[in-house]
């Protein structure tokens, strides 16, 4: 069971009320209360809680701040900026003396760069409003602590924060003991619950709270709490003997291990104290004077308890902390423990050791046992006159070659018992390695009778999505939350990856290596690259392969290697006897898939028979003969930071990166994902040039920008690689003007949206359009060459090609390309149109989700920069706060144009009228116009820097003043050219969690465009719902089906009357897409498109997403509409309908989908009264639309003329 | 007028049966069809496709992307268990309680795979019959005919040791011997015949180049084949005999009647007219046999078969011979 499961499994027993809102690595708990209450499961009271879903984490705390002073046991799950979020109302649910626990998947906080992975800095910026904190380091922790914080909540009336290291503890699958309900139910005695209800806002017995104080009392209520406060560490104790008693399992608030006389002792919290336990351990077990205090109640501090616990030996002292508070005399715990012992040695009581503080696991680092050695090597440390010279401020597992402050690390020092069985798995997402390997954790936890745990690993790409798996099984409990370093069985699930990173650094000398490969036995070792057959050599591993790609294939299993190489695992590694395991892979596959199909459990069946038979044990030869070296990650033509920085994180050693390396302040250079060859595909489209109708849909739709057209001169060709594709373009009056349009390969992830897309069909080939999908390898070396001579050719001048069609937008360059999206991602092809047509003077705010992370996740960004250097500026902000973001962008650029205006006007005499009046008054709509802009702008420039230059005479103080002028202007010259500012995001936070903000920027007037990439659901997060939602869809957090009808977002910008708004879905009409992009960016005020955008998240093979685009809009479900407010200036109704009535019956758009259809299969009467009620405001809707789209000009207001009228 | 028959050993009104569409599947028609006459339903087929092929699309996009990126494992809820089996069981559990006529449920596959396991849960769910539609295209060239009717005898023999209620076998006309095909079925364990199932043949859409998988409705000449093997078969096979393809109007009913069909099913009728035309059918014979002074359908049925024929020849090849001669002259 992994962390978040034991933790939920509790709180959920334990709550009346959850009221939640997903956040990584949080969500997972929330989700299964969701699912658990759907299920009707009780809690120990026998009632069902009520789950509810809220807007935002600051809604959830609302929600739970009443439904406490409501007397219900109420809880909340969250993270990071989700705990910020619930800050103020902590600092009143703790204030009124609540009981009530929140769990925390504690995870960084967003600074310079958003980390879903694990630290401290989120709680501990909770750690002054009030709330206990206490901290877990594993999974049964976790597990028991969320049970001793109820208990001790209700005891206390202290409300309680529970933490647990995200990823590293909520995502670690380790063997638990799971408290039954008995035991559950005997920790929460019904009179401490009455004692909550009875504390109750009643109109029955009514009292009031929340009052305002004056300066008179509000001091003293603030000091009336501390009784409370102080009460807690017993209280935390006491119930922590009460569970000693019932489970056998003892906790302590302050937790000493090592020697009894150690003279150099760490503090620590959290995962990072297991770590450290272990490797203490195994020091003082070799004779080292050294100890660990582990802390398990933070706040109220136990001083009295920690000073007790550390053995007066001591004279050194680390404090480490999982958090970083930049400009403070120390991290949070140093400075409390420092407190601690300065008053303790103040009284008296022992003397002031030696304390450091030091940093160290950020963002999920990984804190090893060598890392544990490095900070008590550097507690040895000693001055000339011996005292302790430990550095104090230190970090460990970085190389901070600014500051200096890592500590060394011995990369050879473990602690790891040879009784453990370690093994690594170097998978793909989509081939099931990791579900194979936590099912392997569960065989081997039920039925060897051993200790397993495993942990994994994920790539930040959404498509190709590489998987590493790290599982340990031994006899006794696996204490080690930290990466394997030396396997004994490393298998490589991917046979491309050995070309690309060092996957043998983690094998340990006389392993085993499993390899996925399509050579054979006797081909494998030639085809291995050199440093790969070196490493085999050295560290003597025994070679075993397996064409499990076949095997898979051969029994009708697709990609999906995970039961072939699972066999394999087990036959090899002998963790189990093979017939035993044998029948337990098979008895797992039958409750995975018995109540799907028995053909899926018979064709995993036949795999795992099949697989012995072709697993290979390799004679390894004894030098390596191979002439492939492994070919670095990036050209070394590629710019230096994508060399020194780009290329290792490609290579997988980031962790390697020096302080130095990175930017300071967040700022990353654009156009990375072009060095990014992934090679996802093994199938990409070829173009027929002799079928092709040159329209551009293909260019259109490509979700990955991987379809580029040019026209050029057909002397061009002189130079073309021989075969290198063309056509006569196929417009009339350009007789020499050649048409090519030319696939990256190597970026194509095989979604085919293009084939689906293309209209052209062979007249005399069956099933033949103008891109044909085939095999890619045979097409590779051909495809590099004219790629190579495709970007070599003349860029088509934007200011000669037609923005008003699809056709001509295929000749625009994308400036967002090679994403790391899903395959035939729904969202990114209208970035990519966003990009083309006004990349080059964008500036775009983005929303946290999913266009963030394939946006602007390293390693790399999709966002890039034409030939000139101009490209969208892009930054993410928050999830919630984006609106508002991007309206800071655009009140610094109005501000920064009106200034600039006015210092043109100023400097006119100077500049020249003629110019000044030029640039003042150009009209900037279409490209032609900003071409002419931009020139203007750049002589504009050149004459301003020769005002600055000029040496000003002494008393000219015209010359002066005009030269103070220039250099203001040249600061802001930019802006005279048009900026187009773009605020996108998903739905999640359009019509959720930052609606409140997006409302108010559209109600401001102010020339901003919002684009919804609305998936309907909060996709990056794994499908949560979203209230834009359809009516009954299943999802994460409504998985008996969304009850009610997803928010008409578009009507109410609509209501404002001078919101530009439109309804698109590219998959439907991309010519309307194309039209709506160009009006909203046009429109002179605030501006909304909400996009159809298909996604994995439905339930579809996403190579249909056009098709459901269409279906959509087709059923009436999504109906194509624009309103523009500009319309009515012209007396015509602003209100257009652009889809016809509807042609289809919504079920056949929507059960096309799991999300609708996986609840017909469930819940069959259930889904049909849902299925009528969602026909029925599909149908509603559309009569709805179609009145408003039926008047006339004349009905509308007429109040956004001034509007219209007085924007330049 | 005794328009009672019995069919698959169930006591029906009259001998016309709604067969297997998806006007079926809805619970209003059903009811039309109850009122307007029609003495059985056939319920649409639970495709072995359905079972196999979208529990396994079901299983392979919930299954999309999870486990690849950190943030988001999975993106469906906890996958529901199901497939399409319980959707139908379901719809013959609210058949059977929304009408008082028997509900036959039909199974359509082509292996004898998992699938049939669904027999029994059919059963449970409380279907009167099962009707087995073995469609099956033997397009490997290797396979033999004998192989082939060793499929189709082995699929009902499983079936039959699964379930109690009476089975039905629709099959198609494409046998060596429909004779001896049809007795085999039945001393495998078939209650009845459906004769005849139609097979999937796909048109060719000239400006696509693309088949155009279009199941076409069938017409009045489509009873002849039917009408054949019926004639030839009543009475010789210790099964009930229905009579499917071809009713467009009583004129069908009566000749199916005429050569030995216990029940008479449609489809395309309905589909072309609507349920309520079930009732038309149903006056249209009751005229018939009321104009001939006949008080039951007993009375004609198989008036006209092989058996009862005075000239046993008639239905075999002499008469071809002499059709063609016929014609010729």
């Amino acid at each position: 069971m992994d962390g978040n499961t034991a933790v939920a499994h509790v709180a959920y027993r334990v709550n009346e009320v959850c009221a939640i809102y997903p956040i990584t690595p949080s969500s997972t708990m929330a989700e299964l209360a969701d699912r658990w209450a759907a299920d009707g499961i009780p809690n120990v009271f026998g009632s069902v809680p009520v789950v509810q879903q809220m807007q935002s984490e600051a809604g959830a705390a609302g929600a739970v701040h009443g439904a406490l002073q409501s007397g219900a046991l109420t809880t909340t799950f969250t993270a990071s900026q989700g705990l910020l979020l619930m800050l103020p109302n902590m600092w009143k649910i703790a204030g009124e003396l609540t009981p009530t626990v929140f769990h925390v998947a504690a995870r960084a906080v967003a600074t310079s760069a958003l980390s879903i992975f694990g630290d401290h800095s989120d709680v501990m910026a909770a750690r002054a409003t009030g709330f206990a904190l206490i901290a877990s380091a594993n999974v049964q922790e976790a597990h028991d602590t969320a049970l001793l914080a109820q208990a001790a909540t209700l005891a206390s009336r202290v409300p309680f924060l529970h933490f647990f290291d995200g990823f590293r503890t909520s995502h670690e699958l380790n063997t638990l003991t799971l408290l039954t309900d008995e035991q559950i139910a005997a920790m929460v005695p019904p009179a401490l619950v009455r004692a909550h209800r009875a504390r109750a806002l009643t109109p029955e017995r009514p009292v009031i709270r929340g009052t305002a104080h004056n300066p008179d009392t509000y001091f003293q209520t603030r000091e009336a709490v501390s009784p409370y406060y102080a009460a807690v560490p017993a209280t935390v104790a006491e119930a922590m003997d009460r569970f000693a008693a019932l489970t056998g399992r003892r906790y302590e608030l302050v937790e000493y291990e090592g020697a009894p006389d150690a003279e150099r002792v760490v503090v620590v919290m959290g995962s990072g104290a297991e770590t450290a336990r272990e490797t203490v351990k195994a020091l003082a077990a070799a004779g080292e004077k050294v100890g660990v205090v582990q802390m398990r109640l933070y706040r109220p501090f136990p001083a009295a308890a920690l000073v007790a616990a550390l053995p007066t030996s001591a004279v050194a002292i680390a404090v480490l902390d999982r958090t970083k508070e930049p400009g403070a005399a120390g991290e949070p715990l140093y400075v409390d423990v420092v407190a601690a012992l300065a008053d303790a040695a103040g009284r008296g009581e022992r003397t002031m050791p030696r304390v450091v503080g030091g940093r160290y696991g950020l963002g999920s680092k990984d804190f090893t046992p060598a890392m544990v050695q490095a900070v008590f090597r550097e507690l040895a440390r000693r001055d000339d006159a011996g005292r302790c010279a430990a550095r104090n401020g230190f970090t460990v597992g970085i190389h901070d070659d600014v500051s200096g402050t890592s500590l060394p690390v011995d990369p050879e020092f473990g602690i790891e018992s040879p009784a453990v069985t370690r093994a690594v798995f170097y998978g793909l997402g989509a081939d099931g390695t990791v579900g194979a390997n936590k099912n392997t954790v569960e065989i081997i936890a039920e039925h060897a009778d051993l200790y397993a745990q495993g942990y994994f690993v994920y790539d930040s790409h959404k498509s190709g999505a590489q998987t590493v798996s790290h599982l340990r099984f031994g006899p006794a409990p696996i204490k080690a939350p930290y990466l394997i370093a030396n396997a004994s069985f490393v298998a490589c699930h991917q046979f491309g990856f050995l070309a690309r990173q060092d996957v043998l650094g983690v094998a340990a000398p006389g392993g085993v290596f499993l390899l996925n490969s399509p050579h054979g036995p006797d081909r494998v070792w030639h085809e291995l690259p050199r440093p790969v057959q070196q490493a085999i050599i050295a560290k003597r591993l025994r070679l075993f392969v397996i064409d499990a790609t076949r095997v898979a294939a051969d029994v009708g299993l697709g990609t999906r290697t995970n039961t072939v190489l699972q066999t394999c695992f087990f036959a090899i590694s002998g963790v189990l006897p093979r017939d035993a395991a044998i029948d337990r892979i098979k008895a797992a596959i039958r409750a995975t898939y018995a109540h799907k199909s028995d053909a899926v459990v018979q064709k995993n069946f036949a795999a795992v028979d099949g697989t012995l038979a072709h697993l290979f044990e390799v004679d390894v030869p004894a030098v390596a003969t191979s002439p492939h070296e492994r070919p670095p990650a990036v050209p070394p033509t590629a710019p230096d930071f994508v060399r020194r920085v780009t290329g290792p994180l490609l290579e997988g050693r980031g962790d390697e990166l020096a302080v130095g390396l990175l930017p300071a302040d967040g700022t990353f250079p654009l156009g990375t994902a072009a060095y990014e060859k992934r090679n996802v595909s093994d199938e990409v489209p070829l173009w027929r040039e002799d079928l092709c109708i040159q329209c551009g849909q293909c260019a259109f739709v490509c979700p990955h920008s991987v379809i580029r057209a040019r026209y050029y001169h057909e002397d061009a060709l002189a130079a073309a690689p021989p075969g290198f594709p063309s056509a006569p373009v196929n417009a009339r009056g350009y007789p020499e003007v050649r048409y090519t349009l030319q696939l990256a390969v190597e970026d194509c992830t095989g979604c085919n949206l293009c084939v689906e897309a293309c209209p052209a069909t062979s007249p005399r080939e069956p099933g033949v359009k103008a891109l044909v999908p085939g095999p890619k390898a045979p097409r590779l070396a051909r495809e590099r060459a004219n790629l190579a001579f495709f970007a070599g050719l003349p860029v088509n001048d934007r200011a000669r090609v037609d923005f008003a069609n699809v056709r001509g937008v295929q000749f625009l360059q994308p400036l967002f390309e090679f994403s790391g999206a899903c395959a035939g991602c729904g969202e990114t092809p209208y970035l990519k149109l966003l990009s083309q047509l006004f990349g080059d003077r964008a500036q775009i705010a983005n929303a946290t989700g999913c266009s963030s992370i394939y946006g602007g996740n390293l390693p790399v960004t999709p966002w890039t920069t034409d030939a000139e250097g101009r490209g969208p500026a892009w930054s993410n902000s928050l999830f919630e706060d984006n609106a508002e973001f991007g309206l800071g962008f655009r009140l610094a650029a109005d501000l920064h144009l009106d200034r600039a205006r006015t210092l043109v006007r100023t400097l006119a005499p100077r500049l020249g009228s003629e110019l000044a009046d030029a640039i003042l008054g150009a009209r900037q709509a279409q490209e032609s116009d900003i071409r002419a802009q931009r020139e203007r702008v750049a002589e504009l420039t050149t004459r301003l820097a020769r005002f600055v230059d000029e040496p000003a005479g002494r008393g000219d103080e015209r010359a002066r003043r005009d030269a103070e002028h220039a250099r203001e202007l040249l600061s802001i010259v930019d802006h005279l050219v048009r900026r187009s500012i773009w605020i996108v995001g998903g739905d999640g936070w359009a019509y959720d969690i930052g609606y409140g903000g997006l409302d108010h920027v559209l109600a401001t007037g102010r020339d901003v465009n919002v684009l919804v990439l609305d998936t309907e659901v909060y996709s990056n997060t794994g499908g949560q719902a979203s209230k834009a939602t359809p009516l009954g869809a299943v999802a994460k957090f409504a998985s008996a089906g969304k009850r009610v009808a997803r928010k008409d977002l578009a009507l109410q910008a609509i209501a404002y009357g001078d919101v530009y708004v439109a309804q698109v879905a590219m998959g439907a009409n991309p010519q309307q897409t194309l039209d709506a992009f160009r009006e909203a960016e046009a429109y002179p005020g605030p501006a909304l498109i909400l996009a159809y955008s298909h996604c994995i998240a439905h339930g579809i093979d996403m190579r249909e997403g056009l098709a459901q685009q269409d279906l959509a809009v087709a059923s009436g479900y999504w109906p194509l509409l624009r309103f523009n407010p500009a319309m009515r200036t012209i007396g015509e109704n602003p209100f257009r309908l652009d889809s016809p009535r509807p042609s289809v019956p919504f079920k056949d758009y929507a059960y096309n989908e799991i999300r609708y259809s996986a609840l017909a299969r469930t819940r069959p009467e259930e889904a049909a009264r849902l299925l009528a009620s969602a026909q029925a405001a599909v149908t509603a809707k559309y009569r709805q639309y179609e009145t408003l789209a039926a008047l006339d000009g004349s009905q509308f207001a007429a109040g956004v003329q001034r509007l219209v009228a007085t924007t330049p | 007028m005794d328009l009672t028959t019995r069919y698959l050993g169930l006591a029906l009104a009259n001998p016309l049966v709604a067969s297997a569409s998806p006007l079926n599947a809805d619970l209003g028609n059903l009811r039309r069809l109850e009122d307007a006459g029609a003495a059985a339903v056939v319920l649409p087929s639970l495709f072995e496709e359905d079972v196999e092929a979208e529990s396994a699309r079901h299983d392979r996009l919930t299954r999309a992307g999870a486990e690849s990126v950190a943030e988001a494992l999975s993106f469906f809820p906890e996958p529901p268990p199901g497939d399409a089996g319980p959707r139908y069981l379901d719809l013959v559990r609210r058949a059977r309680a929304a009408i008082d006529i028997p509900v036959i449920a039909s199974l359509n596959g082509a292996t004898d795979a998992g699938w049939i396991s669904y027999a029994r849960a059919i059963e449970e769910a409380g279907a009167s019959a099962l009707e087995l539609n073995v469609h099956f295209v033997p397009a490997d060239l290797d396979l033999t005919g004998a192989a082939v009717e060793q499929r189709y005898v082995d699929i009902v023999r499983h079936v039959r040791a699964m379930v109690s209620i009476p089975i039905a076998v629709k099959l198609g006309p494409y046998f060596s011997a429909v004779g001896h095909m049809a007795r085999s079925l039945a001393e495998a364990g078939a209650d009845g015949l459906v004769l005849f199932n139609r097979f999937y043949q796909p048109d060719i859409d000239l400006a696509r180049l693309a088949l155009a998988p279009d199941l076409g409705l069938s017409a009045p000449h489509d009873v002849r084949l039917p009408l054949l093997w019926l004639a030839l078969l009543s009475g010789r096979v210790p099964a009930s005999l229905a009579a499917s393809s071809g009713v467009a109007t009583a004129d069908e009913v009566v000749k199916y009647l005429l050569v030995g069909a216990d029940v008479v099913m449609t489809t395309s009728a309905l589909l072309r007219h609507g349920v309520g035309y079930m009732g038309e059918l149903r006056a249209g014979l009751e005229a018939w046999l009321a104009a001939r002074r006949f008080g039951s359908v007993a009375q004609v049925r198989g008036l006209m078969s092989q058996r009862n024929l005075h000239d046993a020849s008639a239905f075999e090849r002499a008469n071809y011979v002499a059709t063609v001669h016929g014609r010729r002259g």
